[in-house]
């Protein structure tokens, strides 16, 4: 019975841990957007990133949330900065979009909106099919999966990968 | 068990006990984080105050020169006077600089390497975070010191201080992989990514003489990678001052600029301690297999003295690196790493995989 109050209340506090992590996400990612300067649109979407590493630790997913830092905001991001300091992005350049253009962008937006909400509408439907596995995101049974059931797709995107980078080594070769 | 009287485990675990008896498990979580942040924060501070005393001491001795001997004997205080030197300056805002940016990159750099510095094992026991994806963690969150070096180029609206970033920016990102991949080498030879593990692994003989070929490869990959994502000599031309002054933090002055400096120096710090727990046994004493009577005396050492002996030892090889090496130009630099380094590690990892399948290690 003790254990099971303290489960409870484990729950409870993974909760307020998920809502607090949400809220950091939801406010940087807003932030995103709405922020003038692209470096400090940067700047919020790696905050919005370290918190959704956050939730992968909540699952008790370490090794995700790892890699997630590392390809996102170790990587991707450092990119992302890279090409906005060499682009010398500056007010005057900003392209001005007429207003049908943007009158078009909201109508869209909306639709997609409309198109998600409604898909949210049976959600509670979706049941999971087996019970949550608290060591599935830990490196020994990650990589067992990936050896053994997940091994074709698995190699299939290190053929991608590959082939992506001998892309790269033939575009940067002069003539 | 051998190391009783040197273990910390049951010490932190009385801690831990006491704590909970006595309050919420709340609180004693956070006074718990609490004790761990000063105690990481003191170690970080004295180390590399002495690290900058040891850097002046060793390049002084290679240019034949005496080093600091003016305040308190051999000059071992002169660090504590720099910093309230550097403490008193005066914080000169600069115009036109992006103020938030300006302010948060140093910090930004400084937290990378604190975030690393709670994922080492100094002694047994003595570890703040210990899971199963320990290697991992510390590659992934010192990535993310590149971020604040990038933003501090940037910011400081200066041509210099932007090529800086931009020279600084390529090194790291490309000398990760090489850092990643020797790490890896040896994570397929542990057999796991958790620092206690690796360190227990080595009871009977450092890595670096069970995984001998491909273990000695993989050692010296790591230490030309490290020296370079630490931007040090001779790797340094983010901050080259023949021609850029000084690089990307060349905008900085006061404390600012002593944050950029400490990180450097710990950074440092930090890769020499994994170099030591993953190549050279961490705190395990040095241990012959078979010779119970050495071993038992090694044993006495403590384990911490042997931790920081072992790091000493690599910062000291980096430090000569530093003051022998002329500094390579970037196109050098590049060719370095992704014609020959890497090459060199994929081969490698190839290399041990195929020595830890077939059992041909000690």
């Amino acid at each position: 019975m003790n254990s099971g109050i303290k489960l409870k209340k484990t729950k409870r506090e993974m909760f307020k841990l998920f809502i607090f992590l949400s809220i950091i996400m939801l406010l940087a990612a807003i932030m995103v957007v709405v922020s003038k300067s692209p470096v400090s649109s940067i700047i919020h979407l790696i905050i919005a990133f370290l918190a959704m590493a956050g939730h992968f630790i909540l699952l008790n997913a370490q090794f995700l949330a790892i890699a997630h830092i590392i390809v996102y905001t170790g990587a991707i991001m450092v990119l992302f900065l890279f090409v906005i300091m060499l682009l010398n992005l500056n007010k005057e350049n900003e392209p001005h979009k007429t207003l049908t253009t943007k009158l078009a962008a909201v109508i869209s937006g909306g639709l997609l909106f409309l198109v998600l909400l409604a898909s949210l509408k049976g959600v509670n439907a979706i049941k999971p099919l087996n019970k949550f596995d608290s060591s599935i995101g830990l490196i020994k049974v990650l990589g067992n999966e990936l050896f053994t059931k997940f091994i074709f797709p698995f190699e299939i995107s290190s053929i991608l990968f590959l082939s992506a980078m001998v892309g790269a080594v033939l575009l940067a070769k002069k003539n | 068990m051998e190391f009783s009287i040197y273990d910390f485990t049951s010490f932190t675990k009385s801690l831990d006990k006491l704590l909970n008896e006595n309050m919420s498990s709340f609180w004693a979580t956070s006074i718990e984080m609490l004790l761990i942040g000063v105690g990481i924060l003191a170690f970080y501070a004295l180390v590399g105050l002495f690290l900058v005393y040891a850097e002046r001491k060793v390049c002084a001795f290679i240019q034949n020169r005496v080093g600091p001997n003016r305040v308190g004997p051999y000059g071992i205080i002169q660090t504590i006077a720099d910093l309230f030197k550097l403490l008193m300056k005066e914080l000169i805002p600069i115009k036109n600089a992006d103020k938030l940016l300006f302010n948060i990159a140093p910090f930004i750099v400084i937290i990378a390497s604190f975030l690393a510095i709670a994922a080492i094992p100094f002694a047994k026991g003595l570890h703040a975070i210990d899971f199963n994806i320990g290697i991992f963690y510390v590659i992934a969150v010192s990535s993310m010191g590149v971020i604040g070096v990038l933003l501090a180029g940037w910011s400081s609206n200066n041509k210099y201080s932007l090529i800086g970033a931009m020279r600084s920016g390529a090194q790291i990102v490309s000398y990760e992989l090489s850092v990643g991949l020797s790490l890896i080498t040896m994570v397929i030879f542990a057999g796991s990514m958790q620092f206690s593990v690796i360190v227990e692994a080595q009871r009977d003989g450092w890595f670096l003489f069970r995984g001998h070929i491909p273990a000695i490869i993989a050692f010296v990959v790591y230490l030309i990678a490290c020296t370079a994502e630490t931007n040090r000599g001779p790797f340094d031309l983010a901050e080259a001052e023949s021609e850029l002054t000084a690089g990307y933090h060349v905008e900085y002055s006061g404390i600012k600029f002593a944050f950029f400096f400490l990180a450097e120096y710990m950074n440092m710090f930090i890769v020499a301690s994994i170099a030591a727990t993953v190549f050279l046994g961490g705190w395990m004493p040095l241990h012959v297999g078979g010779f119970s009577g050495f071993n038992h005396v090694m044993d006495f050492i403590p384990p911490f003295f042997w931790y920081i002996g072992k790091t000493f030892f690599i910062i000291f090889i980096m430090m000569l690196f530093k003051w022998t090496f002329p500094r390579l130009r970037i196109d050098q630099l590049l060719t370095l790493e992704w014609k020959y380094l890497l090459p060199i590690n994929l081969v490698n990892v190839v290399l041990m995989a195929l020595i830890v399948l077939n059992g041909w290690h000690f």
